[in-house]
């Protein structure tokens, strides 16, 4: 490992907060996939893309969230230009990073980096689906860990919002072993008393479930999010029975006491300033 | 005889001659001794070749041969008084996980493993090695217990991963492997990993975090099966030897990416040729780590831990386009 090529290379970038272009609901008037409720655009994205008939949470960007979540002008990008290699030479992997590169504007499927939460530091990482369906592999795992190393230095709480659809095939067994890297650090951060929340969106499944989404200090998800280990279709196979319709949402997880709570995302903001104030303020 | 596999049938066509001329030389009382002795030299030739260039593909055979060493013929082997443990408190004892505390020479020691069946029945009881929660939770309060009495952690590796099932999902398959990722992490006491077959997935790495981690030259250690990668990949389960070699699941894989301590060198032909002698092969390494580890504060083993997995992974920079391991 050479380690001292990539010291040096600490380049912060403040993402534009508010104005990004996304990809989910274009032009004037968007339907929802759920419900075919229709909606002017402009009004969908200041309901924080939530359908004002049924409620169904679009997916969001991680610059939609960040822009949601922190106070403006606050974000401090992390690690922006970390970029992956392609370990196992596996075939069209490097032109499928550099095509969600362009259609995502990130360069990899976490965005982490520091802000504050109605005036108080948290360290955060928001994991983006648009991109190899938020599949963890190296840099995944990096960036995460080195944002739980920034949360640690500064001594604020980490906070993440997850969206993978677990480990990425294209880098094996280097994928697998971010969730053990990404544990180690956690570990410290719970050591020094610091505070870990982990809020699931839709999808939360395979090792980003089985790993860091699911030891938070609180355990968060959004409505109807899909949150799990194995796919419905491996299971269905193996038991050979039909799985009840709700198996796997965000709200039967509640049920089987999995999550603290299910959050709307209008609420989201709230909860997490208050849970902040609390654990920041409380402390002598 | 164990049962065949794919890539040794010449050494047993060969193997199955030699014993005709064998019998045939007894009956008719003809002299075939040189005859013998020539396809005899031809066998040990074939079987050197073979075993010396075994593909992926030829390992994960030989991972998952049914007659393969389990975590329960190691500890027969390798440690004294051990006594089993059972159950995690919270809902039952998950047999697919074995564990218990044994003496490793004069050493008190915890040892924890993925268990297999021998046989359809053992199978069955055992749900084929693949843990349900609970059998995750034992491994952790044995662990825990471990940490309290000050034991070192020994935790053999073998399984397909972690049981995909309704009942599963429901008690938190996810949670109880998170965390257990997250406490190993943290353990006082040293830990050392063994893959003596396969290594599946984060069902594996959920009694894999270790400050050292070994694996058998022929076991495998994947993010996902063989079958499972060529299916996702080629749509194709059947493309599985090809995905085995794309996905670099063997020792040498592993030792090459800077994931694995080192490679425990087996019997020629697989562990299940000589459990007795595999067994004596693990204890050396074994030995070696554990004595290396002893000397070690409890803090030293958790930066040690930290450090290991800290620095897995590749990954480089927008602007160079180095690609660092």
């Amino acid at each position: 490992m050479i380690k001292g090529l990539f010291v040096k290379k600490k380049k912060y970038a403040t993402i534009p907060t508010g104005k990004v272009k996304q990809d989910v609901p274009e032009g004037i008037m968007s339907k929802c996939p759920e419900c075919k409720h229709i909606m002017v655009t402009k009004e969908l994205r200041k309901n924080l893309l939530v359908c004002q008939g049924c409620q169904y949470h679009y997916p969001m960007s991680s610059q939609e969230r960040i822009a949601a979540l922190i106070d403006e002008g606050t974000f401090t990008e992390y690690d922006a230009d970390m970029i992956s290699g392609n370990p196992l030479e596996f075939p069209d992997y490097v032109e499928k990073l550099e095509g969600d590169r362009k259609k995502t504007k990130i360069n990899e499927a976490v965005v982490t980096g520091a802000g504050q939460i109605d005036g108080r530091d948290v360290t955060l990482a928001v994991m983006d689906s648009r991109f190899r369906m938020g599949s963890m592999g190296s840099v995944v795992g990096e960036k995460i860990t080195r944002a739980i190393e920034h949360a640690i230095d500064q001594e604020t709480p980490f906070i993440i919002f997850t969206a993978s659809g677990g480990a990425r095939m294209q880098e094996g067994v280097l994928s697998l072993m971010q969730m053990a890297k990404t544990s180690v650090a956690l570990k410290r951060l719970s050591d020094k008393g610091l505070l870990f929340i982990s809020i699931m969106t839709h999808p939360t499944t395979g090792g980003v479930s089985a790993s860091f989404a699911s030891v938070g200090d609180y355990n968060f998800a959004e409505p109807k999010a899909l949150i799990g280990f194995a796919g419905r279709r491996i299971i269905e196979q193996t038991i050979r029975q039909e799985l009840p319709d709700d198996f796997q949402t965000a709200e039967f997880l509640l049920k089987h006491g999995q999550l603290d709570r299910v959050i709307h995302r209008s609420e989201m903001k709230k909860t997490l300033s208050t849970l902040v104030k609390i654990h920041t303020e409380g402390r002598v | 005889m164990a049962a065949e596999l794919e890539f040794e049938r010449p050494i047993h066509e060969l193997e199955k001659k030699i014993a005709e001329l064998k019998s045939f030389m007894d009956e008719k009382d003809i002299d075939l001794t040189d005859e013998i002795k020539r396809l005899e030299e031809k066998l040990s030739n074939l079987e050197n070749s073979t075993y010396s260039e075994m593909k992926p593909w030829d390992r994960v055979q030989i991972a998952r041969h049914a007659e393969r060493p389990t975590t329960l013929d190691y500890i027969n082997y390798l440690f004294t008084d051990f006594i089993e443990l059972h159950g995690d408190r919270l809902f039952g004892d998950d047999e697919a996980i074995v564990g218990g505390v044994a003496f490793y020479k004069e050493l008190p020691i915890t040892i924890i493993g993925h268990q297999r069946g021998k046989d359809t029945k053992e199978n069955l009881r055992r749900n084929f090695g693949m843990p349900h929660p609970e059998g995750y939770r034992k491994a952790l309060r044995l662990m825990k217990q471990a940490e309290k009495f000050n034991r070192p952690i020994i935790c053999f590796i073998d399984t397909k991963g972690a049981y995909p099932g309704k009942a599963a999902e429901e008690r938190g398959q996810s949670e109880a492997i998170a965390r257990n990722l997250v406490e190993m992490a943290g353990l006082t006491v040293p830990v050392i990993c063994v893959v003596i077959g396969e290594g599946g997935s984060g069902g594996a790495l959920a009694l894999g975090v270790g400050n050292y981690v070994h694996m058998l030259e022929n076991s495998t250690y994947s993010v996902i099966s063989p079958e499972g990668a060529a299916a996702i990949l080629w749509k194709d389960a059947s493309m599985a030897k090809k995905a085995a070699e794309s996905m670099r699941i063997t020792a040498p894989d592993l030792k090459e990416l800077g994931i694995i301590d080192e490679i425990i060198e087996e019997v020629k032909g697989g562990a299940h040729k000589d459990a007795k002698h595999q067994a004596e092969l693990i204890d050396q390494v074994l030995e070696d780590s554990l004595h290396s580890l002893l000397s070690m504060s409890q803090e030293e083993l958790i930066n040690q831990r930290y450090e290991k997995y800290k620095k897995i992974g590749q990954f480089g920079f927008v602007n160079d386009s180095i690609v660092v391991k």
